[in-house]
């Protein structure tokens, strides 16, 4: 990843993606975990899946190109792998939408600057149905304003405070600010007594 | 009004509270592995960071590790690349390393708490969800990311928001032939897989006291399957007299000293908590999943649930599960025929389970159409394994003995499931796809419930076989 940038606003086509609980194994594979870099990874995303159901949403060209990934419940739970996100943000997505999600996978999306916002059961609904039905529908997450449009309907959106702000300043690559103030940080270890195995 | 452990460990390591308004978090103990790190470390390499802290991280290879034939350079040329790029990362940047040729080598939430690596009152991080796995020992300890495991490497912090808590009361004496992965299969089918989302699970209770360091892994272990990154037990006695002697752990006056801490960090007898619930642990039966996720469970008497009987947001979920795994609705689980037996993972492949399964397995035989392994969790459980003869049960049993490894849990090595195979595993996810083959299906249980399983072909009552042992006995 070069730099942080902003992520205020995420605008494109959408990919309803349906199902509750759909873990990390069914993004990739395990078996594509077996590599040093993250290239190419999305060319195994929901790999298994995909094989199994003809009509997998990934595979239908009526959802190419699009922007925003629109999923139920739980959505990433499971592993932890960085792979589940950086294959999803690698075929083109930008933001996921969803009612909700796994935390670990939540916060591996916001580390590569990829929001995951969460919907009411309906709207997700709604909007699920609404591309469906036309798949060349624009979508828009606004981060800043913590909506999701489609067409002329807007909802209001969740994203947690902390990475709202992080987004929308660009401070989403943490690495640079936890670097910010290192004696602090020295100061906090010095004061865990584990840290110097408990000498007196 | 007192404090949880959470709270308590969560405020000694704040460094300060970030613009974004995240918590900037101290990590006492960063565990590393084969998979999830390669790129961290070149990202590392790209902007000439040095690892801030590197004796407080500790690397071993478990995921790709052949379990079978362990002499390098591996077969397999991506697994040989991998463990290539791990030790020029540990050379490179001063980590020390316990790779295949260490006594000590073996899946890394089984070899943290063995060297001692583990204690009380820590931050614990892994590039791994089940490092939940570490909150056994009263330690808060959850999975990272790749890009968080660089902030980690760069500066030994993580920028996280706080997690409320909830107290999971388990109380009552457990049934003979009923364990620790029972309790935990029973909680997660009880709260759900995602009932633990932002919160922290701390288990107690009598039943939770009277468990062993190991068993109380396992519970830990399982959390992220519940939803909950972080799952920890308060320290006490038990806790205390595993790590004494322990290569990490300090010893004399310190350890005097580090138990004083220690105690001091556990849960306030007033604690508040965000939620609480309880469990009857004495009205748990073995527990055996049907479906395709760790939530989807039965007792052994009961039968698999049909979709139409499920709650009405949960309808769509059983019946894809049901799809897959063809099973018969309403029928017993009991008597699911099985193809593979695998005793193994971070969550059962320490001494105490291996004891177990031998007990099951010992003067009888692996039915004819099961293919049966026990991966050890680590070199050190296999030695002590060996120590007490237990893989001659095994092997005359009909299992094959491998090395440490973390195997057929997630087929990232030889060990995998081939097509429609129903394996009977000891391990922690059921997802579809999880034991190698796409369509390949998992049936969790406890390692003695694999064993009994192996034994008979099919999913059986192990309490029947551990019977079937008291009578021989007398």
């Amino acid at each position: 990843m070069s730099g942080p940038s902003r992520v205020s606003l995420v605008e494109g086509t959408g990919l309803p993606l349906r199902g509750d609980d759909i873990d990390t194994d069914r993004i990739i594979p395990a078996r594509y975990l077996r590599a040093i870099s993250f290239e190419g990874m999305e060319c195994h995303l929901f790999e298994d899946d995909r094989a199994q159901d003809g009509s997998h949403p990934f595979s239908n060209p009526a959802y190419r190109g699009a922007a925003l990934l629109v999923v139920n419940r739980n959505f990433g739970c499971g592993s932890s792998r960085e792979h589940a996100p950086q294959a999803i943000q690698r075929w083109g997505i930008g933001a996921v939408v969803g009612e909700s999600f796994s935390e670990i996978f939540l916060g591996n999306s916001a580390a590569i600057g990829m929001p995951c916002v969460a919907l009411d059961h309906e709207a997700v609904a709604e909007l699920q149905a609404a591309i469906e039905k036309v798949p060349s529908t624009a979508v828009r997450v606004d981060v800043a304003a913590a909506t999701v449009a489609a067409g002329p309907r807007r909802w209001p959106a969740r994203i947690p405070p902390a990475l709202q702000e992080a987004f929308v300043t660009g401070a989403w690559d943490a690495t640079g600010l936890l670097l910010e103030r290192f004696d602090d940080v020295r100061a906090v270890a010095g004061r865990l007594p584990y840290v110097s195995g408990f000498r007196d | 009004m007192g404090h949880t452990l959470f709270r308590k460990v969560w405020d000694a390591h704040t460094v300060r509270v970030l613009p974004t308004g995240q918590t900037q978090i101290f990590i006492g103990l960063h565990l590393v592995h084969e998979v999830t790190t390669p790129q961290a470390f070149d990202m590392m390499r790209a902007r000439g960071w040095p690892v801030a802290f590197p004796d407080r991280t500790f690397a071993t290879v478990d995921h790709i590790v052949p379990t079978r034939e362990r002499t390098r350079p591996f077969l397999d040329l991506q697994a040989e690349d991998m463990i290539t790029a791990l030790e020029r990362n540990c050379r490179d940047f001063g980590i020390p390393l316990f790779d295949l040729s260490s006594d000590s080598q073996g899946i890394v939430h089984i070899i943290g708490p063995e060297l001692g690596l583990t204690q009380p009152g820590m931050t614990i991080a892994c590039g791994d969800s089940h490092t939940s796995t570490h909150g056994a020992f009263g330690a808060v300890a959850f999975g990272i990311g790749t890009s968080q495991v660089r902030d980690v490497l760069a500066s030994q912090c993580l920028a996280l928001d706080p997690l409320k808590v909830r107290r999971l009361d388990v109380g009552g004496r457990l049934a003979r032939g009923v364990y620790a992965k029972d309790v935990i299969l029973t909680i997660i089918q009880r709260l759900g897989v995602k009932g633990g989302v932002g919160y922290a699970y701390e288990y107690g209770g009598s039943t939770l006291e009277a468990m062993s360091m190991d068993e109380r892994m396992t519970i830990c272990n399982m959390s992220i399957e519940g939803g909950a990154r972080v799952g920890y037990v308060n320290p006490d006695e038990t806790t205390y007299a595993y790590l004494e002697g322990r290569r990490y752990a300090p010893a004399g006056d310190a350890f005097e000293r580090a138990r004083a801490w220690w105690g001091r960090m556990a849960s306030d007898a007033d604690a508040a908590y965000d939620d609480v619930v309880r469990i009857d642990a004495a009205a748990i039966e073995p527990t055996v999943t049907w479906g395709i996720n760790p939530g989807q469970s039965v007792g052994i008497g009961e039968p698999i649930p049909s979709a139409d009987r499920a709650l009405p947001n949960e309808r769509a979920s059983v019946a894809e599960a049901l799809a897959f795994m063809d099973l018969p609705a309403g029928r017993p689980i009991r008597g699911t025929r099985i193809d593979v037996a695998f005793i193994g993972s971070c969550t059962n492949a320490r001494l105490s389970d291996l004891r177990e399964a031998a007990r099951v397995v010992r003067g009888r035989h692996v039915a004819p159409h099961v293919r049966a392994l026990v991966v050890p969790g680590s070199q050190n459980v296999r030695a002590a394994a060996e120590s007490e003869g237990l893989h001659e049960i095994f092997r005359d049993a009909g299992f094959e003995w491998r090395g440490a490894g973390c195997s057929m849990c997630l087929a990232m090595n030889p060990d995998r499931l081939e097509g429609r195979e129903i394996c009977a595993s000891s391990s922690n996810r059921n997802f579809k796809g999880r034991q190698g083959s796409p369509v390949g299906r998992t049936l969790l249980m406890s390692p003695a419930m694999v064993a009994a399983a192996a034994v008979e072909g099919a999913v059986v009552d192990v309490r029947e076989l551990l019977a079937e042992e008291t009578v021989a006995a007398r």
